[in-house]
């Protein structure tokens, strides 16, 4: 039987998360279809064709579908469902937003952000913020579930998928009015190498600008704790955590975070943890690699001489 | 215009879990339980549309164990203006439960739903939207904003690269988010006030809606440990272990 993957892509370009859902697609075994609904997307759909070891793309490109708005979305996936035994998306907020639904139509369960494939009905995903993994079989006879990137390897782009247009138009109950995206130079947070998270420590938004110098000649990407954001310290899509984002970088370094339960959901299994924090008790220490007790407007400025 | 808010019981946020001896689940037996944070916010969005005198009505019900009644009578405290006990001792997985919530929304015909994008056991986040799914909905997930402006809702997203403001007619579901407001504390006058509202009981056979078993709990375990590492004393030397011992810059 085959396996669906619904694209990531904001119908400019296709994201990384893509390439990691196909590799949890590989995992699982069969061929992998992906789809790419969207509006004036080709290079999108250029980018999918060249996925390692994707069978073809399937490509609704459509205005109805330019906002990826949930209703029709997961309509139009229903109907293509019965091709395939898995439909697989990657745990962003597109993602979150539309599987569910597919899931209610197709009269299934979903698993949510699964962390590895034990069998092909069977997987680990965390639970409690990720104090507990939970292995579940899926009894179903069709198995949909959102896949937690930065828990798998992106497959390479050698691949040569054919393409297959699929017409289904329906429209949306919903209405698009504005978005307003952060725009940056610096990495994706799930992409990033390095990740650079500030917290309330930081005290303002104008104290942000010495992490940001920070990333910068990192190369990395800027996060931040829900302290920080609801401080309007800065946007809400920088934050890491159980209801934020979720990273894997290879270097994390947490500056003026205390370390709370639901923050290091979100980079816990990053490869090297580094925490300064001017409070020999905060509970970040107890899990980073390397803790470094300094008031951080001390510390940074040295550390940015120093890297 | 009436709001109904499906909310859960959970194990209280600043309570550490711990997976059980046998890894079948974790353990809350004796462990502080509390309405989910999600789905408070969700309670108060509510309220506050009915002291704006958008919502006429505010029915907050939830699937549960009897002890679940808890719950409800929290969010009464905090403005709801009366219950609904779906019973049952089984966990059930977010798709039974919005079949359920899907029932009892067939009853109340409510134009609002708003309930929690997430509750902080599971971390599924799916109820939402299958309830949306199976009422033939549109749905708004992660409102940070909610407006109810000439018969249709406005409302802004928190999604991975921003914010969305998207418009949608009712009747519709909405899952809150974080930002979308600050809970009250529950004043002592209105917890007693809350102990009076009226709160119905139903039996899953009582909805008849017929459920599935969909999935299977293998095991529970703990998530490797993560040993800490050092502490160093001056960023100099951060700065030699990341280039020479992690060599991660
Ligand atoms: C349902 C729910 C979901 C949540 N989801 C998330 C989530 O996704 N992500 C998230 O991050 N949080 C989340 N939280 C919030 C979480 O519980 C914490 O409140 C939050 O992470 C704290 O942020 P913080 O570490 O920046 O702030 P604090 O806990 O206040 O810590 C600030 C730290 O900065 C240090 N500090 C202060 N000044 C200096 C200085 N000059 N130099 C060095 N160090 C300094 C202090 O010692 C302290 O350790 C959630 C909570 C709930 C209830």
């Amino acid at each position: 039987m085959a396996i669906l993957v619904i694209a990531e892509h904001d119908n400019a370009s296709l994201k990384l998360d893509t390439a990691k859902v196909v590799a949890c697609a590989q995992a699982i075994g069969g061929d992998v279809d992906v789809l790419v609904a969207g509006h004036e997307c080709s290079a999108v759909v250029e980018a999918t064709t060249k996925l390692s070891g994707v069978r073809s793309v399937l490509v609704a490109d459509a205005a109805v579908y330019a906002n990826a708005f949930a209703d029709n979305t997961s309509e139009l996936i229903v109907g293509i469902a019965s091709d395939y035994e898995h439909i697989l998306a990657a745990a962003t907020s597109h993602g979150k937003d539309m599987l569910p639904r597919v899931s209610a139509l197709l009269d299934v369960a979903q698993l949510s952000e699964v962390v590895e494939v034990v069998s092909p009905d069977t997987f680990v995903r965390p639970i409690y913020a990720g104090s507990a993994l939970a292995t579940v079989q899926s009894l179903d006879d069709k198995k949909v579930m959102t896949v937690r990137s930065s828990a798998f390897d992106a497959v390479a782009n050698d691949g040569a998928a054919v393409t297959v247009s699929i017409e289904k138009i329906s429209d949306s109950l919903s209405q698009f009015v504005s978005q307003s995206l952060t725009e940056s130079e610096r990495p994706e947070l799930g992409a990033a190498s390095v990740v650079v998270s500030g917290g309330r420590g930081l005290g303002s938004s104008d104290n942000f600008a010495i992490l940001e110098q920070l990333a910068d000649k990192l190369g990395g990407a800027l996060g931040a704790s829900r302290a920080a954001v609801d401080a309007g310290f800065v946007p809400n899509d920088l934050q890491v955590g159980q209801t934020g984002k979720i990273v894997a970088p290879d270097l994390y370094i947490a500056v003026g975070i205390s370390g709370a339960i639901q923050h290091l959901a979100g980079m816990k299994d990053s490869k090297v943890i580094v925490a300064i924090n001017k409070d020999p008790e905060a509970p970040i220490f107890q899990i980073a690699d390397y803790g470094l007790e300094a008031d951080l407007f001390e510390a940074v400025p040295q550390l940015l001489e120093l890297v | 215009m009436k709001v109904l808010v499906p909310v859960k019981r959970v194990v209280d946020a600043n309570v550490k879990v711990r997976v059980n001896a046998d890894n079948t689940g974790v353990d809350t037996a004796n462990l502080k339980m509390a309405i989910n944070p999600f789905c408070e916010i969700a309670v108060e969005e509510a309220v506050r549309l009915k002291e704006a005198g958008v919502a006429s009505e505010v029915v907050v019900v939830t699937v549960g164990p009897k002890v679940a009644q808890e719950q409800l009578r929290t969010a009464m405290a905090l403005g709801a203006d009366r219950g609904v006990h779906i019973e049952t001792d089984e966990e059930l997985v977010p798709l039974s439960i919005a079949k359920l919530l899907n029932a009892v929304q067939s009853k109340e015909e409510a134009q609002l739903i708003i309930l929690g994008k997430q509750s902080i056991d599971g971390d599924n986040n799916q109820t939402g939207q299958m309830l949306a799914a199976l009422g033939k909905m549109p749905q708004a997930t992660f409102a940070s904003e909610v407006k109810v402006e000439e018969g249709q809702l406005a409302i802004t997203r928190e999604i991975d690269g921003g914010l969305q403001s998207i418009t949608l007619p009712l009747p519709a579901v909405v899952t809150a988010d974080l930002r979308l407001n600050e809970p009250r504390y529950a004043k002592l006058p209105n917890i007693m006030k809350a102990k009076r509202k009226p709160l119905e009981t139903f039996s899953i056979d009582d909805l008849g809606v017929n459920l599935k078993s969909h999935q299977k709990v293998l095991k529970v375990t703990p998530p490797a440990e993560r040993k800490g590492g050092v502490m160093l004393a001056s960023v100099a030397e951060l700065v030699e272990k990341l280039k020479n011992e992690a060599k991660v810059i």
